[in-house]
């Protein structure tokens, strides 16, 4: 994507934002701005940068489930993800079991440990992403670290995406997400609206802030994070010493997710 | 010719007055669902399309199988259908119509369904499936109504118009392929990823559309007397009877490679449809059994010509009509969403609201195509073209 367009969909967002969330008609132009000014992305001198953004999640060192659901609470309080039961809800990350996150990895004996053990699930931010060539709106977009982005102003709820995403990554807003949102809410990640699509963004907020994915920051180092493209990096180390599996590697989308077993 | 509106019988202006109080009820059900969302429905997480999209999909077949009439008069010459074949067309206009509002209220944010063209997105099926839709239903308003104005002057139709004509055909095959498209290309989606969705999609359209449109013009027959036609009816069947052989086949085609190759993913749709799981059916196997017998039960009546035009034949097309829309109008649907992309099971099944949404679609559909038949039949009896 060339910059004038990223350009038009930031002052696009903020100011789709600004309108919908009814900030330009209740606040002076001067507090709007004071308030929307920390949304840009990629200008701070402390920002983290890539060429390929990549995560390498050591699943041997988490014990349980238990074990992921800080990482959960700091992503799902980061993001304003809301706490919806049953089957219409929203996840950015969560954890299952092997069979459900390896499907196509089938075998009847497998060790007790790994039939035991939870795995977490996000999006896998592909190489190349199937929800990217779907969309009708380029609402969701590949930037060019790697990271499969959302504008949730520009979605216009199709949940093309949702079809196409063969890793279940994507939710869709059936009910307003602010009515279920846990007290008090980060103010400084937007809340979404109802009928859009959101998924993990690999914390871009963050990396422009020249901090870690939400996740990675919890994990204590049991969750890398790095250059795919750099060789010195801490995920390609990771990847060259240890035996990792993606999700699906068959279907030829790259995720960009890692699973040290 | 509009005209032709303002003059009717009584039972004319009560079938629209009950249309019109069917859409405002159902409008109440849209507007809960446009004030709750989506919630309102039985989609979720994992089967994130339901009714409306396998409602669009359903009618989008009806829409191109108006060329099953076209083709032969315009291309083979076969006259017999020229007198019914402004039901086709306008039926596809009716059909269209309710595509694009299956698709507005299957929307999250509606109002911004313009981003679809301020974004044009080339990679996204889509955006193409909007662009054939929009022109075939802008054709097939200029033919229908440039023909039927020659009609009424008693004139040759102008000779720009065949050109249109033609380029109808070819449009009709182009809206069910890239509706197929949207299905056929997504990856992990086992019941979907097959390379004869389009022609399955096709196959099933050209039974169905035309099914569907002579059984509408056996009950115009009996409240007005228009008749299409002897012969054009025998030949209409004859083309159904094909089709539906041909949709039969593909589907078989379809279990052939799934069950013989013996790869999981593409046996659990299609298990789960038909046999449930865990032992126990889904909801929609009952549905799925029902459409076996129904398609072969209409084959079986359809395919001897001794039957296929006697007294039993409305009964084979609503079987047939019943088939591919559980087929198409369920199964599609449900079987490329179950297994879930974790390969376990989400069930599905639409709510009363949705329900109630999709058959306001539907009292839009049948509006608009009572209108458009009562013009043509109008001038059909003007101009004495209304039976032998």
């Amino acid at each position: 994507m060339n910059t004038n367009r990223r350009k038009f969909l930031k002052v696009a967002g903020l100011s789709a934002f600004a309108l919908t969330s009814g900030l330009a008609q209740v606040a002076l132009p001067e507090t709007a701005n004071a308030q929307l000014a920390p949304g840009g992305y990629g200008n701070s001198p402390k920002s983290l940068h890539a060429k390929r953004w990549a995560m390498v999640i050591d699943t041997r060192l988490f014990k349980s489930a238990d074990d992921y659901k800080p990482l959960i609470q700091a992503c799902h309080h980061a993001h304003n993800v809301p706490d919806i039961p049953g089957n219409k809800n929203i996840q950015w990350l969560w954890v299952d079991t092997y069979d459900h996150v390896f499907p196509d990895d089938m075998n009847e004996h497998m060790s007790a440990k790994i039939k035991g053990t939870v795995f977490p699930l996000l999006c896998n931010h592909c190489t190349n992403p199937p929800c990217v060539r779907v969309c009708p709106t380029q609402a969701t977009y590949k930037m060019a670290d790697g990271i499969v982005a959302m504008d949730y102003h520009r979605c216009i709820g199709c949940r093309f995406c949702m079809a196409g995403c063969p890793y279940g990554a994507r939710s869709f807003n059936f009910f307003d997400p602010r009515k279920f949102m846990a007290e008090p809410t980060n103010p400084r990640f937007p809340t979404r609206m109802i009928g859009v699509v959101e998924k993990c963004t690999f914390c871009a907020e963050r990396l422009a802030q020249g901090l870690l994915p939400a996740c990675v920051e919890a994990s204590n180092g049991k969750i890398l994070f790095g250059d795919l493209n750099d060789p010195n990096s801490s995920v390609r180390k990771a990847l060259a010493e240890n035996y990792s599996i993606r999700r699906k590697p068959n279907l030829g989308t790259q995720p960009g997710v890692y699973y040290l077993i | 010719m509009l005209e032709k509106l303002l003059t009717g019988p009584k039972r004319y202006y009560l079938w629209l007055l009950f249309l019109v109080c069917v859409i405002a009820a159902c409008a109440v059900a849209y507007s809960v669902q446009l004030m709750t969302g989506l919630g309102v429905t039985g989609m979720n997480r994992d089967v994130s399309w339901g009714l409306y999209i396998s409602q669009f999909t359903y009618f989008v077949g009806v829409a191109a199988s108006a060329v099953m009439l076209v083709l032969p008069a315009y291309f083979h010459h076969y006259v017999k259908f020229k007198r019914m074949i402004i039901f086709g067309e306008f039926m596809a206009v009716a059909a269209v119509c309710m595509c694009a509002l299956f698709i507005v209220v299957d929307l999250g944010q509606p109002q911004r369904m313009a981003n679809v063209m301020l974004h044009p997105t080339p990679n996204s099926v889509m955006f193409y499936d909007m662009i054939v839709l929009i022109g075939y239903l802008c054709l097939n308003i200029i033919i229908g109504w440039v023909t039927l104005e020659a009609e009424r002057l008693q004139v040759e139709p102008p000779k720009w118009i065949k050109p249109l004509v033609y380029l109808s055909i070819i449009w009709a095959f182009s809206i069910h392929t890239v509706t197929a498209f949207l299905y056929a290309g997504v990856p992990g989606r086992h019941y979907w990823l097959t390379a004869i969705m389009a022609a399955r999609f096709l196959s099933s359209a050209f039974c169905s559309g035309p099914a569907i449109l002579l059984l509408l013009l056996f009950i115009v027959r009996r409240l007005t007397g228009f008749d299409p036609g002897k012969d054009a009816i025998k030949t209409l069947a004859t083309i159904i009877v094909y089709a539906m052989c041909i949709n039969v086949f593909f589907y078989l085609c379809e279990l052939f490679t799934a069950f013989y190759s013996n790869i999981p993913g593409h046996m659990e749709p299609i298990h789960f449809l038909f046999y449930g799981h865990g032992g126990e059916f889904a909801w929609v196997s009952y549905w799925m059994w029902a459409a076996v017998v129904m398609a072969f039960a209409s084959l079986a009546i359809l395919i001897p010509p001794q039957t296929r035009t006697g007294k039993l034949l409305p009964l084979a097309l609503i079987m047939l009509v019943l088939a591919s829309w559980i087929d198409k109008g369920l199964g599609l649907l449900i079987g490329g969403f179950t297994p879930n992309m974790y390969e376990s099971i989400t069930p599905y099944m639409p709510t009363c609201t949705e329900i109630t949404v999709a058959i306001g679609v539907y009292a839009i559909g049948a509006l608009v195509l009572s209108l458009l038949w009562k013009i043509a039949l109008g001038v059909k009896r003007d101009v004495n073209n209304f039976c032998d």
